[in-house]
C-alpha cells in the first residue's frame, strides 16, 4: 500500500554531486537550423539500419531475384535472346527496384508515430519538416543500396552501358531524385492510415500497377491503344526513358526535365501534407 | 524570459474533445514558478491530455493558456523552446543506443557534434548509465528506461518540466532514484509539472495538487490540505482467507470505531485510523479472534480513498475514457 518509510538514498553523495553538474552544465546552444536538424534525423535513420540489418536485406534481395526472373523467364520470349533483354529491362528494374523501397518510408513512419520518442521530437523547438525531409533522407542509402546491387548484378550478366561510369551514376542520381519525391507520398500515406501493414499493402497496390503499366518490361507501341496511352503519361514510364537514355549514352535532355519536374510537383504538394498531418497528428 | 512571473503555467477553461469524449473539460490551472505541481488523478481522468496541449502537442478545443508567458497556440515554437517533455510512453528511441538517443537529441537542441558527445556522456555518467551507454534502448531495465528518458529531457535544462507518470511501472529503488532526480532538478530551479495516479508520489515531491476526474479539476491544494480533508490515514489489512473479511469488519468497525471500506482485492480491507498503537492493538485482535492476517500497513490515504472522499465512489479508472485516451495520444 501506501506506506512510506524514510528510504535510505537511492543514489550516493557522489552520483547527486554529478546529477547537480549535469544540471547546472545544460545550457542551451543556438538553435539547429534547418539543415543541422534534417541531418541529425538522416543519422537516426542510418544508425537503423546500422543496427537492424535485416531491413537492408530486404531491399536488396527482392531487386536481385526480380533482375534473374525477368531476365531468364522472359527474355527470350519478349526479346529472343536474354542477352539483349537484359540489355532492354536492366535500366527499368533498377527503377523498380529504387521506387519499392519508398513504400518503406510510409511504414517506418506509420511504425514511428505509435512510440513515445514522435512526442518528444515535436516538442522539441525545431524546423517542421525535420524529422520527415531526415527519414527520408536517411532512406536514400536504403534506395542507393537497391539501385547499386541490380547495377552491379547487370554488368556480371552481361548489361553494358554504352553511358559508361558518368552515364550509370546520373541514372542512379536521378533516380533517387525522383524516389525522394516519391516517399513523400508514402509517408504521407503512413501518416493517414491505421497500421504499418496498411500502408505496405496500400503502397504496393498503387505502385505495383503503376511500376507494370509503363515501359520497363515491353515496348508501348507492343501494347493495345488504350494502354499505349495510358503508358505514355505515366511519370514511370518518362523515367525509365530518362534513365535508359543517361546509361545508353544517349539521352534526351528534355527527358530528365521532364522527370525532374514531375519530381518536384510531388515534392511541392506531398512535403506540406506530410508535415501536416505530422503536426496534427496525436 | 519571464524569471520574475510569478507563474510557470496558467490555463482557463482547457477542452479537449475526442469524438464524443471530452478528455479535457475545463481544466483551470495555475503553477507558481520554481515548484512541483502535481496534477492527480485515474486512468483516463484527462491528465495525459492536458499535458500534451501544455507541451503544444495538441492545440486544444476551447479555452487558452500560458506557459512561461507564452501563448501555447499562437507562441508554440517559444513554449518548446523552454520546456522539455517526459512521456507516459518512454519517449527515447529504442532501436538507438542510449548514448545516441542522447547525442540526437543533444544535435536536435544545437550542439555541434563533439559537443553533443561530450554532453551526451556526461548525463549518462551522472544517471548511472555510463556501463549502458553502448546497449540498445530495447534491451533495458524500465528503471534504466526512465533515467535515460529523464537524461533526454535535461540534455538542455530545461525551465519548465512536463513529467507524465514518471514511475508507473517501476521498482521501489528506480522510484526512489527519479524521485530524488526531480528533487535536485527543483533545486536547480527548474518548475515540473508531475502527472499521476499515486497520492503518496504527489505528497512525496508536490507543493500543491490539483485532483482531475473526468477532464475537470474537482480539488486543489497542498498535499497537506488535501489530506486533512480527506483523512489522516488508513490501516489496510489483508487476509489469508477472503471468507473471514465480514468477521474482520466487524472486528475492526468496533476497535477503532470507523467503517471499514471494503476493497477490490475480496481479501483487502481498509479503516481510517491515523494511530499506530490503535491499528497495532486492532491487528493483535483480530489475530487473537483466529482470523488469519496476511499483511497489514498504517499508511496515507490511497488515490481510491482520495476519490472516495471527494466524490463519493471511488476512482475507477473509467476503462472507455482510457482507451479513448491512449489511442490518440
Amino acid at each position: 500500500m501506501s506506506t512510506t518509510p524514510t528510504t535510505p538514498a537511492a543514489t550516493s553523495a557522489a552520483e547527486q554531486e554529478a546529477l547537480r553538474k549535469a544540471l547546472a552544465s545544460g545550457v542551451r546552444p543556438p538553435r539547429a537550423g534547418a539543415f543541422a536538424a534534417s541531418r541529425a534525423f538522416a543519422w537516426r535513420g542510418i544508425l537503423k539500419i546500422k543496427h537492424v540489418p535485416e531491413q537492408l536485406m530486404d531491399a536488396t534481395v527482392t531487386p536481385v531475384l526480380f533482375t534473374l526472373m525477368f531476365t531468364y523467364m522472359f527474355g527470350g520470349a519478349i526479346a529472343g535472346s536474354t542477352r539483349e533483354y537484359l540489355q532492354f529491362i536492366l535500366p527499368g528494374i533498377v527503377v523498380q527496384s529504387v521506387l519499392f523501397t519508398t513504400v518503406y518510408s510510409g511504414v517506418a513512419l506509420n511504425t514511428d508515430m505509435t512510440r513515445g520518442v514522435v512526442d518528444r521530437f515535436r516538442s522539441l523547438p525545431l524546423w517542421r519538416p525535420a524529422p520527415l525531409v531526415g527519414a527520408v533522407a536517411g532512406d536514400s542509402i536504403r534506395a542507393f543500396s537497391a539501385g547499386a546491387v541490380v547495377v552491379v548484378l547487370g554488368l556480371i550478366l552481361g548489361f553494358r552501358p554504352d553511358g559508361g561510369v558518368l552515364g550509370v551514376l546520373g541514372a542512379i542520381l536521378l533516380v533517387l531524385v525522383f524516389a525522394f519525391a516519391l516517399a513523400w507520398v508514402f509517408t504521407t500515406l503512413g501518416l493517414i492510415m491505421r497500421s504499418p501493414s496498411a500502408v505496405m499493402n496500400t503502397g504496393f497496390m498503387a505502385l505495383f500497377p503503376l511500376v507494370f503499366l509503363s515501359n520497363i518490361f515491353v515496348a508501348p507501341d507492343t501494347l493495345p491503344a488504350a494502354l499505349e496511352a495510358f503508358v505514355d503519361v505515366n511519370p514511370i514510364t518518362h523515367l525509365v526513358t530518362a534513365t535508359r537514355g543517361l546509361m545508353e549514352g544517349d539521352v534526351d535532355g528534355g527527358d530528365v526535365a521532364l522527370v525532374l519536374g514531375e519530381a518536384a510537383v510531388l515534392t511541392a504538394v506531398f512535403i506540406p501534407l506530410t508535415s501536416r498531418f505530422y503536426r496534427k497528428a496525436g | 524570459m519571464n524569471a520574475q512571473s510569478p507563474l510557470a503555467i496558467e490555463a482557463s477553461g482547457l477542452v479537449k474533445t475526442f469524438g464524443e469524449t471530452r478528455a479535457v473539460d475545463g481544466v483551470d490551472l495555475a503553477v507558481p514558478t520554481g515548484s512541483v505541481y502535481g496534477v492527480l488523478g485515474p486512468n483516463g481522468a484527462g491528465k495525459t491530455t492536458t499535458i500534451r496541449m501544455l507541451a503544444t502537442l495538441l492545440r486544444p478545443d476551447a479555452g487558452s493558456a500560458r506557459v512561461l508567458g507564452h501563448d501555447i497556440v499562437r507562441d508554440a515554437d517559444a513554449v518548446r523552446g523552454a520546456v522539455s517533455l517526459t512521456g507516459q510512453l518512454a519517449s527515447v528511441d529504442e532501436d538507438l543506443t542510449g548514448r545516441e538517443n542522447l547525442i540526437l537529441l543533444a544535435r536536435l537542441l544545437g550542439h555541434g557534434i563533439p559537443a553533443a558527445r561530450e554532453r551526451a556522456d556526461e548525463l549518462l555518467d551522472a544517471f548511472g548509465l555510463g556501463e549502458s551507454a553502448g546497449k540498445l534502448v530495447k534491451n533495458y531495465s524500465g528503471g534504466m528506461r526512465r533515467r535515460l528518458d529523464i537524461a533526454a529531457s535535461i540534455v538542455v535544462t530545461p525551465q519548465l518540466l512536463f513529467l507524465d507518470e514518471p514511475t508507473t511501472g517501476l521498482d521501489p529503488r528506480s522510484r526512489n532514484q527519479v524521485w530524488e532526480i526531480v528533487r535536485l532538478m527543483v533545486a536547480a530551479g527548474t518548475t515540473i509539472l508531475l502527472c499521476t495516479q499515486y497520492l503518496e508520489e504527489a505528497d512525496q515531491l508536490a507543493d500543491g495538487i490539483a485532483v482531475i476526474d473526468h477532464g475537470r479539476v474537482i480539488a486543489e491544494g497542498t498535499p497537506a490540505q488535501l489530506k486533512a480533508s480527506v483523512g489522516v490515514g488508513s490501516l489496510h489489512v489483508r487476509l489469508l482467507q477472503p471468507d473471514q473479511r465480514p468477521r474482520a469488519e466487524r472486528a475492526l468497525a468496533e476497535r477503532i470505531g470507523e467503517q471499514p471500506h471494503l476493497e477490490a482485492d475480496p481479501a483487502a480491507l481498509s479503516v481510517p485510523c491515523g494511530d499506530a498503537e490503535q491499528a497495532a492493538d486492532a491487528v493483535a485482535e483480530l489475530s487473537r479472534g483466529g482470523i488469519a492476517v496476511a499483511g497489514f500497513s498504517l499508511g496515507q490515504p490511497s488515490l481510491d480513498e482520495v476519490f472516495l472522499a471527494l466524490t463519493g465512489r471511488p476512482a475507477d479508472g473509467d476503462a472507455e475514457d482510457a482507451t479513448t485516451e491512449e489511442r490518440v495520444a
